[in-house]
């Protein structure tokens, strides 16, 4: 990742991929929604649990598809400084979603139970 | 009181050259700028799904999203959102090959699908609130309304913007700014896309099932 | 739970309320004397300055030179300015505070109410983080780092003045909310369900949201400006590991704020849904949580303290080896630690609120990862003084509040890493301890080491040092008042005194108090040293002189240039070999250019700063108000300007080759009337 002295202004550079690019990304996406939305309204897996992780699964697989497809995104674009930062980024999300859930499960498993009274005023 | 530079030259040392004597020109920055704002953005949503995960199963003894949530609705806006980011994939590939009428047309053809998006969109939330299923409802509801919202009104500065991109390449043609700003409104809505999965993933197929 | 009526509702027809929503005669406070009293100082103050630039015909030179500037080096020389200006108010809040609890003891109540005290130390530490220790730190690293790179300007120059901009309207609104209407009382987080609708309904919290959202627009375009400029602009040579360490700092601070001012953006904009649109994020009913707020705010809070402290440890890096001639020791590891530490700081924030009761294993967790977080600090203060080690010390003032830094630091440090004990938080949590261990770090820390980055890079700035006498001066009343207005802190929150307090009732905690009054007595001597070392320092800046530009004999590309430089910095772009680039320049026989110049781009000033962030502000006070339609005209004009400033073609001067070989010549007659 060295800076490097140029001596013209690059041209914003042409992000690799020509139509076939897109197209691959639209069908594998559209077959990866598709089978999402399929699985959750026929209830094919029955059981809950197993479906919502497939569906977690075949986000993060769409995910990365419009990544690489649409996206274009790579380790050579602006010399891995996006690719690095996206990825600190999902660092990032990660805690942040991972931590909150953890910490408020905790917080709220430990919280005073309702007494008879509140239960009955409860909606 | 400065002891000013020592200017020793030492004799049998290569003549360093430490200027440059031509003119230095730094890459443009505008798309890694854009890209570094995007991951800013990245950050909101996370914490706007962290709260809808943390708040969503609260349903106050309101409706939950088994029974609001209409699937096949979703799916319609779904794959519009989707059909969107490609025909901006090809504004982008005649964009950059110069052929600005083609350009402008996909663009159009973008816009008008991500009109569409939102037109559905507002439409859901004109029902629930209809149904008494509003944001002030429960928390459920309100990180409901406020994530797919949120996105929502990017999606709608992405339209406002789309729009500004057509009149400035209609009227100065594609020019290396036009360009540019055709790439940085091509990361931002492919991002929106990419945002848009988990949300029908995480609020819309999960909630669902709850 | 219904929404208690707003205080101060007008009685008049519905066409006023459309009008002016929720404001009226009330929400003047005459009836505070201490406010008005203020506001006179202030209006006096304001209406002196204005006069001043009238007279002497300054508003041409003010509209061009400053205000519209896109120049980094002015930018950050405003927000520095914008710091210490707002330094005055907090600090001004400070001793009322101080003041009050020595004393408020028994049958006296002292002369604040509660609800003013609470307003006070809500405003006190907002003031103090947002818009003093984030304006000193942003500025220093706008003027720094494109000179430390090489570079002419950032990456970005006009978002760079409406980055700028915006802060100051942040600021434009926590004084408005002083004299009209009031400020939130909520403490500087603001936790609900106290900052909730049916708690808070008037206009403080609201005030308090919206000054930080829209100073936090400045704040974020500030850092991807920065982060872009580290990346890209870099003077050819300077790989990563051939850059100062400030920049290092610098890049891993603004990584800090790209990847946690949107936290905080998102739980402020989801706490004003709660009291605006009735949503149930954090309220107490209908599935609220107001502990995910708490949990919320401190996963941005824990980053931003590292946010305020990097910057500092980069300043440290840059004085330790030039007042020590020596090269920085173990320049590896610093950076190393300093990107161990940006990592960690994401790992620790329950720290913040181990009393919440996330129960053990939570709580140990983080209490690990706290103390964990403190190595690579510990590592930075290692390297320092193996710099300063055999190295031939120069007391100066930069090093003078270097070494005050690492004594008062390491305190507070050691406070920091006992507070991460959860079982001895409990007991502490909230208590005057906490107070005295967060003061500790951040005046020992930030404040120390912007003062120090102050004296090390006026003369580089403006020309010319800061006075040595008057310097000393404040560094001492500082140190000495720092230590006896805190030490004490620590004495009483180990005896269990609650923090926020305006009232005690057992004396034997009195004398505590008074000695912590008049350390902060002592402090306000050190800030009005400080005033004085400007005003003598500009009255003899004739003796005071730059010559040479490097003052210090120091080692970093920006005492390459003139004191001060050239709007265009390099007249010809460095060429980077090593690190310490200037002392490997200067050992090595470098000669400077005299012939060949070429050209130089820059950009156009703009107003565009001034006009974003002052429709801005209107969109504030319309919502704090309930002003809707200011709010939404405001907002259609901000969306306005933004696109038609997009049609705008960005304008560029160029300064020619003569006015390049004239400025570069004045200089090396400057340099050679030294030799």
């Amino acid at each position: 990742m060295n800076s490097t002295a140029h001596i013209a202004k690059k041209a914003p550079a042409a992000r690799g991929g020509g139509r076939a690019d897109y197209v691959r990304g639209l069908v594998m996406a559209a077959v990866l929604t598709g089978a999402a939305f399929t699985l959750v309204m026929s209830h094919a897996l029955g059981n809950t649990p197993l479906t919502i992780a497939a569906v977690m699964g075949l986000a993060v697989a769409q995910v990365v598809v419009h990544m690489v497809f649409f996206l274009h995104m790579s380790s050579r674009s602006e010399g891995g400084w996006n690719l690095l930062a996206l990825l600190f980024t999902l660092l990032l999300v990660l805690i942040v979603l991972g931590g909150s859930l953890w910490v408020m499960y905790h917080l709220n498993a430990n919280m005073m139970p309702p007494s008879s009274d509140e239960m009955r005023q409860m909606p | 009181m400065s002891t000013g530079s020592q200017l020793r030259l030492v004799a049998s040392a290569p003549r360093l050259r430490f200027h440059l004597i031509e003119p230095y020109h730094p890459e443009n920055s505008v798309l890694l700028g854009f890209w570094i704002y995007l991951m800013s953005d990245c950050l909101i949503f996370a914490v706007l799904f962290a709260t809808y995960g943390v708040l969503g199963r609260s349903y106050a003894g309101g409706p939950s999203g088994a029974t609001l949530f209409e699937l096949p609705v979703v799916a319609v806006n779904t794959g519009l959102l989707l059909v969107s980011s490609f025909t901006y994939g090809m504004a982008m590939i005649s964009a950059q090959g110069g052929a600005r009428r083609s350009a402008l047309a996909w663009l159009g053809v973008t816009g008008l699908f991500g009109c569409g998006f939102l037109a559905l969109e507002l439409s859901e939330f004109a029902n629930l609130l209809g149904q008494g299923a509003g944001p002030q409802r429960s928390a459920f509801l309100s990180s409901f309304f406020t994530l797919v919202g949120t996105h929502g009104l990017h999606v709608v500065f992405g339209v406002i913007w789309l729009a500004t991109l057509m009149v400035q390449v209609a009227r100065r043609g594609l020019t290396e700014t036009n360009l540019r700003r055709l790439l940085c409104l091509s990361l931002f809505w492919h991002f929106l896309d990419v945002i848009w999965i988990g949300v029908f993933s995480l609020v819309y197929l999960v909630g669902a099932m709850q | 739970m219904q929404n208690a009526q707003p205080p101060s509702l007008p009685a008049g027809p519905d066409f006023a309320r459309l009008l002016f929503g929720r404001l009226s005669w009330d929400a003047l406070p005459l009836h505070e004397p201490i406010v008005v009293g203020t506001f006179l100082v202030v209006a006096a103050v304001g209406l002196a300055v204005l006069a001043g630039v009238t007279r002497y015909r300054l508003w041409g030179y003010l509209w061009r030179e400053w205000l519209t500037s896109v120049d980094h080096k002015k930018i950050g020389a405003m927000y520095v300015i914008l710091g210490l200006v707002m330094l005055l108010r907090g600090f001004v809040d400070a001793l009322m505070m101080r003041a009050q609890q020595a004393l408020s003891f028994g049958q006296s109540q002292g002369f604040l109410p509660p609800h003013h005290y609470d307003q006070l130390f809500t405003a006190h530490g907002v003031i103090m983080i947002f818009f003093v220790a984030m304006p000193l730190v942003v500025g220093l690293m706008n003027f720094v780092v494109p000179l430390q790179i090489g570079a002419r300007d950032v990456a970005f120059p006009v978002m760079n003045n409406v980055s700028f901009w915006m802060t100051a309207g942040g600021a434009v609104m926590m004084m408005l909310s002083l004299f009209v209407g009031e400020f939130a009382s909520t403490g500087w987080l603001a936790y609900p369900p106290l900052s909730g609708a049916a708690f808070s309904p008037g206009v403080g919290v609201d005030y308090y949201i919206w000054a930080l959202q829209i100073a936090g627009v400045g704040t974020l375009l500030s850092a991807v400006n920065l982060v872009a400029t580290i990346i890209k602009m870099r003077a050819p040579g300077m790989s990563l590991m051939k850059m100062p360490v400030f920049t290092w700092t610098a890049l891993c601070t603004n990584v800090l704020i790209v990847a946690t001012f949107p936290v905080l953006t998102a739980v402020l904009a989801l706490l004003s849904l709660d009291r605006e649109a009735g949503t149930h994020f954090f309220t107490n009913d209908l599935g609220g949580n107001p502990m995910m707020y708490v949990n919320l705010i401190w996963i941005w809070g824990h980053p931003e303290v590292y946010i305020l402290i990097l910057p500092a440890f980069g300043v440290f890096s840059e004085i330790v080896p030039t007042f020590s001639r020596k090269p920085l020791f173990g320049y590896v590891s610093m950076v190393y630690a300093t990107i161990a530490i940006t990592v960690l700081s994401y790992l620790v924030w329950l720290h913040h609120f181990f009393t919440m009761g996330a129960g053990g294993d939570v709580n140990g967790f983080f209490g690990i990862t706290t103390m964990v977080i403190s190595i690579p600090t510990g590592a930075k203060i290692f390297n320092w003084l193996f710099t300063m080690y055999r190295g031939r010390v120069r007391l100066e003032l930069p090093m003078l509040w270097t070494l005050g830094f690492m004594v008062t630091f390491v305190i507070g440090g050691m406070t920091g890493v006992l507070l991460a004990v959860p079982a001895a938080d409990f007991v502490l949590h909230n208590s005057l301890f906490l107070v005295a261990h967060f003061h500790n770090v951040i005046i020992g820390g930030v404040i120390f080491g912007m003062f120090a980055g102050i004296n090390y890079w006026f003369p580089k700035a403006f020309g010319f040092r800061l006075d040595e006498f008057w310097g000393r001066l404040s560094f001492g009343f500082w140190l000495v008042g720092f230590y006896l207005a805190f030490m004490p802190l620590y004495v009483l929150g180990l005896m269990g005194v609650t923090r926020r307090m305006s009232h005690f009732e057992d004396p034997s905690l009195r004398i505590w108090f008074v000695i912590a009054a008049v350390g902060a007595g002592l402090i306000l001597l050190g800030i009005a040293s400080f005033m004085v070392q400007i005003a003598v320092s500009v009255k003899n800046r004739e003796a005071l002189r730059d010559l040479t530009g490097d003052p210090w004999d120091a080692r970093t590309l920006e005492w390459s240039t003139a004191s001060p430089p050239p709007e265009y910095n390099f007249a010809f772009t460095p060429v980077v070999h090593a690190n310490d680039t200037w002392w490997d320049m200067k050992s090595r026989g470098y000669q400077r250019p005299s012939a060949g110049y070429l050209p130089i781009h820059m950009p156009r000033n703009t107003a565009a700063g001034m006009i974003l962030a002052a429709i801005s502000v209107a969109i504030g006070f319309g919502l704090v108000w309930h002003i809707w339609w200011l709010a939404a005209a405001a907002g259609a004009g901000l969306l306005v300007v933004a696109i038609g400033h997009s049609f705008v073609e960005a304008g560029k001067r160029v300064i020619s080759v003569k006015q390049v070989a004239g400025a570069e010549r004045v200089r090396r007659d400057l340099i050679r009337s030294v030799a």
